[in-house]
């Protein structure tokens, strides 16, 4: 068992990628992802990790030489932040096409304009349709611990997709907590460097990137449709090993507060935490309140949110991510009221937007949010609010 | 200098299979079949989005009988720089044998070269992968339907610069790539030519055996996109040379080496004539054209210190 030290959550995760002893770094600098590649670069210059860097000139290109490398059978590791992440969209389609278990950790920060370098969840969100397993964790420990289970979910013969990572900006990427790491020799006795997926061999030459015409196009979606299914249960086994082997426990979704609650706040990141702590704080009111943090958002875990939610009299979610627009201008609102109808249930949900472009979710953001779905309780579904309640705003 | 290489030399075994959908005539097509020829046979293609990527593997079938990866348009040279890092690391730690040098080609059109994977190639070429680069140049968006590149030159019609009351064609002069590699100090840059085969071999040779990023620049006869018969592209290629609109050289340790000299040029009027794209200039516009081909001449008469190209016939 690795050593407990004090590390920023960038810190924890370049610590995770210098043990899952990664072959080829590519990647471009962007505020508040820089203190990841910055930290591993420091690794190889001191022969702690024997990796490529590629410091390429854009997100685009580290992308672009993360899929070349993958392809050419090296564990390949990129990081980005917002307009990077944007900026790596087309490749990000592409990378999960081409079934290339890369991983990527995304230091969520809002996207311009405004231009703002702080943190919410826009990039992540944007990037949600890429056909990426992704990832967010709460703190630093599970940001660390991600980037391990995030190998073993990309390489898993029956998925080979890339994976996403990701943790709050600054909140979690320049914030220092204890962490526990995870050691090289335990890392890669848990993620073994097998090579499991097609790669540029002259021994056995391929041709990777056809085109693919109206004959065949459809049955290549098909079969990528069915491997993201399939990352659901490689999820499940491997956050089960992780636990057995290094007793830190994580699901797909998980449920903080009362056992049995009649209110219920959906969350995702590290607003989590401020959550648990006000719901302790609150704890013997007279309210039956709870959280569900959400870990995995691609693919959807369906399952455990429909276990969780059915029968809750009063569910609202929380999005710091803002599509206008949309039916639901809080994308994980959406994911949650389709989960809901689609399985019969009432979708007794409020979305609130809140903390875009860094503003922190303060406790007294929490009690209204908690406060409004406490007046809503009784109300009939068709009653409760169709647009998004902002929180935190000047309106 | 290495002996000079003759037809005899070329190798029997095709390494580009025929059945793939590139137009009769095609200059690429010719330009593929023996660059993959002169490859060594376990080098690694990363190839860009265009003609040559979307007519050869339509799937299930395949041309290359190489290791190909085919990302996007403007990402060739990122990609091989991918592969190359790869293949390094790779064999670092022992994963593939260290003895084996696998190369790494990255190949694209002049679209995805010149103009949208211009910051790529130029990041190859700074971080100086072992990688060698080729653009296939058929001086515009031949794929997508003839538009205009940073690679089409003055005076061609294209569908983006047509012929009207107003336009008369391309206006600007073709951007200069081979001044763009060179100013990355690489080690090796040359230009090749589909009616030049030995000399294009000698090229793609020695271009293998050079460690670091270099680049070729091959000039690509398009029968649709130029307008002219299929059976006049290796005529049209021969023309370019003869007339000095297209120099056949090297580039290697800041030394030009023009491998095909032509001591006595042809007037660029018999070269335009060939091409229905070239068919409304004016004589003014040819002789803008021909000047702008006597300079070019004259400027690389003195990087080769001595007159290779010589004056045009009159």
């Amino acid at each position: 068992m690795g050593k407990v030290v004090p590390l920023s959550g960038n810190t924890a995760v370049a610590y995770a990628v210098k043990s899952a002893d990664v072959d080829v770094i590519s990647a471009y600098p962007i505020t508040p992802q820089t203190t990841i590649v910055e930290k591993l670069a420091e690794f190889i210059a001191n022969g702690e990790l024997d990796a490529e860097m590629i410091h390429v000139e854009s997100e685009h290109s580290a992308l672009s030489a993360a899929v070349g490398a993958s392809a050419a059978g090296a564990r390949v590791y990129t990081a980005s932040s917002s307009q990077g992440i944007a900026l790596m969209y087309e490749i990000m389609f592409i990378s999960s096409s081409l079934r290339l278990p890369i991983v990527m950790t995304i230091a969520a920060r809002a996207l311009s304009a405004p231009i703002n370098i702080w943190n919410d969840h826009s990039d992540f969100m944007a990037v949600s349709d890429t056909g990426w397993v992704m990832m967010m964790a709460e703190n630093n420990q599970e940001a660390h611990d991600d980037v391990i289970i995030a190998y073993r979910i990309a390489e898993d013969p029956e998925v080979l997709l890339p994976v996403v990572t990701a943790l709050d900006g600054y909140f979690m990427t320049h914030t220092i907590e204890p962490i526990t790491v995870v050691e090289r020799e335990e890392a890669l006795d848990y993620i073994p460097k097998k090579r499991t997926w097609y790669s540029l061999d002259p021994a056995r030459p391929i041709t990777m990137g056809a085109l693919g015409d109206p004959q065949w196009y459809f049955e290549f979606k098909r079969q990528q449709y069915e491997a993201m299914k399939k990352s659901r249960e490689a999820f499940n086994t491997s956050v089960e090993e992780f636990s057995r082997r290094f007793g830190r426990r994580y699901d797909a979704v998980e449920l903080y507060g009362d056992d049995n609650p009649d209110i219920l706040i959906v969350a995702m990141g590290h607003v989590v935490g401020n959550l648990r702590a006000y719901l302790d704080r609150v704890r013997g009111r007279g309210v039956k309140a709870g959280v569900l943090k959400v870990k995995l958002y691609r693919p959807f875990p369906e399952d455990l949110i429909l276990k969780h939610l059915q029968g809750v009299e009063m569910i609202g979610v929380i999005d710091r991510a803002l599509v206008p627009g949309s039916t639901s201008a809080g994308p994980l609102y959406g994911d949650i009221v389709t989960t809901l109808a689609k399985h019969g249930f009432e979708a007794r949900a409020v979305s609130f937007i809140t903390g875009l472009g860094g503003r922190p979710v303060t406790h007294s953001h929490i009690e209204t949010v908690l406060s409004k779905l406490v007046d809503l309780k009784g109300k009939p579904v068709r009653e409760l609010p169709k647009e998004p309640l902002f929180i935190g705003v000047r309106e | 200098m290495s002996r000079t290489l003759t037809i005899k030399d070329i190798p029997r075994e095709e390494r580009f299979a025929p059945g793939h959908r590139m137009c009769q005539g095609c200059g690429a097509a010719i330009l593929m079949r023996h660059i993959t020829k002169a490859m060594p046979k376990d080098a690694i293609i990363v190839q860009a989005t265009g003609c040559v990527e979307v007519t050869t593997t339509l799937y299930p079938e395949t041309s290359w009988m190489h290791p190909w990866l085919h990302i996007a348009f403007e990402n060739a040279a990122a990609g091989a720089s991918g592969v190359e890092a790869a293949l390094k690391v790779l064999k670092r730690k022992g994963v593939l044998p260290p003895e084996k040098d696998v190369r790494v080609v990255a190949i694209g059109g002049d679209g995805g070269t010149f103009d949208i994977g211009i910051q790529a190639l130029s990041g190859l070429l700074e971080r100086g992968h072992d990688v060698l680069y080729i653009v296939y140049d058929n001086e515009a968006y031949m794929n997508t339907g003839i538009q205009r590149s940073g690679a089409t030159p003055f005076g061609a019609w294209t569908t983006t610069t047509p012929v009207g009351r107003v336009w008369h064609g391309e206006w600007r002069n073709k951007k200069d790539i081979i001044g763009i590699a060179l100013a990355h100090r690489v080690p090796y840059v040359a230009t090749i030519n589909p009616a030049y085969i030995p000399d294009l071999y000698m090229k793609i040779n020695k271009a293998m055996e050079i460690k670091g990023p270099k680049l070729i620049h091959a000039y690509s006869p398009c029968v649709p996109g130029w307008r002219y018969e299929p059976a006049l592209t290796v005529t049209v290629a021969r023309m370019a040379v003869q007339t000095g609109i297209w120099i056949n050289y090297e580039v290697e340790n800041n030394t030009l080496n023009v491998t095909t000299p032509v001591p006595k040029r042809k007037p660029v009027r018999e070269y335009l004539r060939l091409h229905g794209r070239f068919r409304h200039l004016t004589d003014e516009e040819i002789e803008k054209i021909q000047e702008f081909v006597d300079k070019q001449v004259a400027y690389v008469n003195k990087l080769a210190g001595k007159e290779v190209i010589g004056p045009v016939e009159k």
